[in-house]
């Protein structure tokens, strides 16, 4: 890991003597890692394999080096099938590293750095503020066709999250959206505070992709699952597609980007959950 | 709730997909061996409701939806959006223009 540091920093060498000149200078080295759009990285190791560390914790091993994060700490998952998912990950990629396939070590990197620095209340309440505007609570007044679509496949979800969690959302077509009562709010803030920090980071992921406290709440619940909750979050956009046509370079695109997304933060909130059980069975043995 | 594919189908799903991966060796990665040991483990045994069983079903279909989403995005991507913007002759070309010539090239008329 450390070579290939010095590799990606010989190809920026007035920044490198300038970080060598000035110690001060560390934190822009940080931010040259984290940019990883613009320059592409070769795949600099043969082997990927996973050791078990201190604490139980699972480390991800690149050839001999251990894979750290790129705010420099230790990359530690807590469960086998986690290291195992991020392993893959890391095997998959071919001539150059291509991040924006790695949906799982980019939610570890996340969860191990918080670049944030922000704590649980502040994640809940970013989390919740998608509840105020929710996609499937939005409802469309004309065309027809849609506002029925939307009745149809939107209503099912809102009446089975407020039977499941007991709570009042309700839909609303003005555009000041539907008035949520404080309790519901609350309900669901103490719902989410029984998560801990690691499946909090990927309800969050999942919620900011599919723009639906709803939706997400009722994939992690497995009441729908990945390809369900996506569809159900693009249907005005699939409306459209039936309508006029669909283009493979951007609808079919975007479409697999967020299910690759969803499903990835799914996977974490329930690897990061359930890790004590996971444990359990392997015990049994 | 959710009505999902059967295990089974899921399962080789998750395989085909280490297997466009990995390629034919995918058989000695750490994947498949997990994947395999958790499909056995949590097979049904009797008519007990188990609740682990459609924890671990749904599970397995999420990974095979971020598997093959991952692999679909990834092939768009490099067709469509990996090779930066075009020239403007590309560009002209698409609509089927060309883009004017001089007869004489730069600079001709002096």
């Amino acid at each position: 890991m450390f070579r290939s540091i010095i590799r990606l920093e010989n190809q920026f060498k007035s920044v490198i003597s300038l970080c060598k000149a000035c110690p001060r200078h560390q934190h822009s080295r940080c931010a040259l890692k984290y940019s990883t759009a613009s320059t592409e990285r070769k795949r600099f190791y043969e082997d990927v394999s996973i050791s078990q560390g201190e604490g139980g914790l699972y480390e991800i091993n690149l050839d001999r080096r251990k894979l750290k994060t790129p705010g420099g700490k230790l990359f530690m998952v807590p469960n086998e099938a986690l290291a195992i998912a991020v392993a893959t990950e890391w095997d998959a990629q071919r001539d150059t590293l291509k991040f924006f396939t790695m949906h799982l070590t980019t939610l570890c990197n996340t969860a191990l750095d918080n670049p944030t620095q922000r704590d649980k209340d502040q994640m809940i309440n970013a989390a919740l503020k998608f509840l105020e505007t929710d996609t499937i609570c939005y409802r469309v007044e004309e065309p027809p066709g849609l506002v029925e679509l939307q009745r149809n496949e939107w209503d099912p979800v809102l009446r089975w999250i407020e039977n499941r969690y007991d709570v009042a959302i309700g839909s609303s077509s003005s555009i000041l959206g539907p008035d949520i009562p404080e309790e519901t709010k609350e309900t669901f803030r103490q719902h989410l505070s029984s998560y801990n920090l690691w499946s909090l980071t990927g309800l969050e992921f999942v919620i900011t992709q599919l723009k639906s406290v709803v939706l997400s709440l009722g994939m992690i619940d497995r009441h729908l699952s990945v390809e369900q909750a996506v569809l159900l979050s693009r249907l005005e956009e699939e409306y459209q597609i039936r309508r006029w046509g669909n283009v493979e370079w951007a609808h079919d695109y975007d479409m697999y980007e967020l299910r690759a997304r969803t499903a990835a933060g799914a996977l974490f909130v329930q690897l990061s959950s359930e890790s004590s059980t996971v444990k359990q069975k392997l015990m049994q043995d | 709730m959710a009505a999902l594919p059967s295990p089974l189908r899921v399962c080789r799903g998750i395989l085909k997909e280490l297997r466009a991966i990995q390629g034919p060796s995918y058989k000695q990665s750490l994947a498949y061996s997990y994947v395999m040991d958790q499909f056995r483990r949590n097979k049904i045994t009797g008519e007990r409701y188990c609740r682990a069983q459609q924890e671990a079903h749904h599970a397995s279909h999420t990974y095979l939806c971020l598997l093959a989403s991952t692999r679909n995005h990834l092939a768009l991507h490099n067709l469509y959006h990996s090779k930066g913007e075009r020239s403007p002759d590309e560009v002209a070309g698409l609509v089927g223009l060309k883009l004017p010539t001089q007869p004489g090239g730069k600079g001709w008329e002096k």
